[in-house]
């Protein structure tokens, strides 16, 4: 749905040149929502702006449902007709909610219909059903300024899915809101996800607002790429960084040299078994827990644990690979590292 | 000089001062708005941005705040002629020099007012897929309706000022009728009269303006007079470090 092929954005900021994208491939595959995360100054705010040409990439396209965006005309500060129509059916909210405080949230709702042209009276009829999908059907008639933080968001997402887009932008759209209404803002992306089959886009420092509604997630670092991938599959992958960032479990252990460091990734039905006492009663080894979580990734349980066992590596090649028997997925710890060996 | 011959006097004073006041208001509003915008929009990072017009329409808007207004009154004169048909005297003519005076120094203000209006919300118009005079139609002119309002009266008022100036040349109006009845004739009482009507005027103006304005900017986008005048002057003293800092600001 979303495809950008080595996008480069080059910054010129005070007579020197800043790479804010370092030639970026990503694929966003219909009807999912595919996160972006990064610490801040990553190049994933650019990111975002690139694939709607707010900012226009030095080098690389965009494409976006079938249109290369970056074919079309049009500067940075002005775009051509053919990218004004092109971005009609591309929504975008935003994380200071960018409404405009002059217009009642209807109104607000209104203008992109307005700006497609539509006449009053669908306008108010669209504006309405939007505004009941997101919740706010009673404060039609309110100003921004007399709404919550969460609410305003509402507007904003109602705002960007009135000209009917196949794909929604999210630019932060929760990082300024609380825990609470955040999770109810991600619930609302992600019941749009699935009931109009809307290919989400979102970006964001939190590792929460992916672990709990991406199906897809790319890691950035520096203006590039590092890793992405499905969560699934990432979570299967002992080597992933977005996985660990998933499971911080903490301590890594003593770090003595007699003893092994298991990391141990369960998904779906594998948490029923009684792995842990199985593995103890049959091989007669204490197992001592260092970490472990469970949770609820892409609508999958997903559960990640560390455990220390006496003896080093190679006196336990026999109970992991019982462990990996029982369809887990065993990462050996290098203590001297730090990393999965 | 008895009440009744001062009452006789002031009103149609009072008229021509208002008519002049309002007809130079007017012209004021229709070239001081389109040409205000036009600073923003051709500025570093706007929409039409063309750094030759920008600095071109700056130049012409700072000379004219420039020139103090009595001499521009003069300087005008050949203009005013061919405006107010072959004459330079009358309250008809004095809106020529008024109006004159009061457009750039109403442009910066409309600037200043328009530049307020948050970056996001044009990038979001943008998003929507809006145009630039969608842009200055939905989102610009209404989010700084408040201001503009502000920045309106302040010029109104202003030209209340120049308008005593102007009847000192023949304009007509309350200033002029203070200058040749109350200081040239001594008519004290009478000078102090006509300026306490001035400020009823003023005072009224004001009121009227900001209450226009706050009823507008319900929604808190409302910026009083004296901020907007504020960063006006901030902004002519130093535009460029103002505007990097912004650019950098709003581009990460």
């Amino acid at each position: 749905m979303i495809t950008t092929k080595g996008l480069t954005k080059v910054y010129r900021s005070r007579g020197r040149d800043v790479l804010a994208l370092d030639s970026v491939d990503l694929h966003v595959r219909e009807g999912e929502v595919f996160g972006v995360v990064g610490t801040s100054g990553a190049g994933k705010s650019t990111l975002i702006r690139c694939v709607n040409l707010l900012e226009r990439p030095t080098s690389g396209t965009v494409t976006v449902d079938g249109v290369e965006l970056t074919a079309l005309a049009g500067s940075e500060q002005r775009a051509g007709r053919e990218l004004r129509e092109a971005r009609r059916r591309i929504g975008m909210v935003f994380q200071h909610f960018n409404l405009l405080s002059s217009r009642t949230v209807q109104q607000n709702v209104e203008l992109p219909l307005e700006i497609i042209g539509l006449d009053r009276h669908d306008r108010r009829r669209k504006a309405a059903e939007l505004l009941d999908l997101v919740g706010l059907a009673d404060k039609a008639g309110s100003y921004p300024s007399q709404l919550s933080g969460g609410q305003k968001q509402r507007v904003g997402i109602a705002r960007a899915l009135a000209g009917d887009p196949k794909v929604l932008l999210s630019d932060e759209a929760t990082s300024a809101l609380d825990p609470e209404t955040t999770r109810s803002i991600l619930k609302l992306l992600r019941d749009l996800n699935q009931q109009l089959g809307l290919t989400v886009l979102l970006i964001t420092h939190e590792m929460d607002v992916i672990k709990s509604v991406c199906d897809s997630a790319a890691l950035m670092r520096g203006g590039k790429v590092v890793e992405t991938g499905q969560l699934t599959d990432l979570l299967a992958d002992g080597h992933s960084r977005i996985a660990r960032d998933l499971f911080p479990l903490g301590a890594f252990g003593s770090g003595a040299a007699d003893r092994t460091v298991l990391e141990i990734t369960f998904q779906g039905d594998a948490p029923a078994q009684p792995f842990v006492s199985q593995l103890a009663r049959t091989y007669q080894i204490d197992i001592n827990i260092l970490g472990a979580a469970v949770e609820t990734i892409a609508g999958r349980l997903v559960g990640r644990m560390r455990v220390e066992l006496p003896g080093s590596h190679t006196d336990n090649v026999v109970p992991i690979g019982y462990l990996r028997q029982q369809g887990l997925q065993v990462d050996v710890l290098d203590l001297s590292n730090g990393a999965a060996a | 000089m008895t009440w009744d011959r001062m009452q006789e006097l002031m009103w149609p004073a009072t008229w021509e001062t208002l008519r002049m006041v309002g007809l130079a208001g007017l012209a004021t509003l229709l070239v001081g708005l389109p040409l205000g915008l036009l600073l923003v929009l051709t500025g570093k990072g706007g929409p039409l941005q063309n750094q030759a017009v920008s600095r071109a329409l700056g130049v012409i808007v700072n000379v004219g705040r420039s020139i103090p207004f009595v001499i521009l009154i003069v300087a005008v004169i050949p203009f005013t002629k061919l405006v107010a048909g072959g004459t330079s005297l009358g309250w008809q003519a004095a809106t020529v020099p008024l109006a004159v005076g009061a457009i750039p120094f109403f442009a910066r203000l409309v600037e200043t007012a328009v530049r307020e209006v948050d970056g996001g919300l044009i990038e979001a118009l943008k998003a929507m897929g809006a145009g630039t005079g969608t842009i200055v139609r939905k989102t610009l002119l209404p989010e700084s309706l408040p201001s503009l309002v502000s920045a309106f009266t302040t010029t109104l008022i202003a030209l209340i000022g120049y308008s005593a100036m102007a009847g000192t040349v023949g304009g007509g109006g309350l200033g002029d009728l203070a200058i040749r009845y109350g200081y040239q004739r001594f008519e004290t009482a009478f000078m102090w009269v006509i300026v306490a009507e001035i400020v009823i005027i003023v005072t009224v103006l004001q009121l009227l303006g900001d209450l226009i304005a706050r009823r507008l900017g319900h929604r808190g986008n409302y910026r009083s007079t004296l901020s907007l005048l504020r960063a006006a002057k901030a902004a002519k003293a130093a535009p460029r470090a103002e505007k990097t800092a912004e650019d950098l600001a709003s581009s990460h």
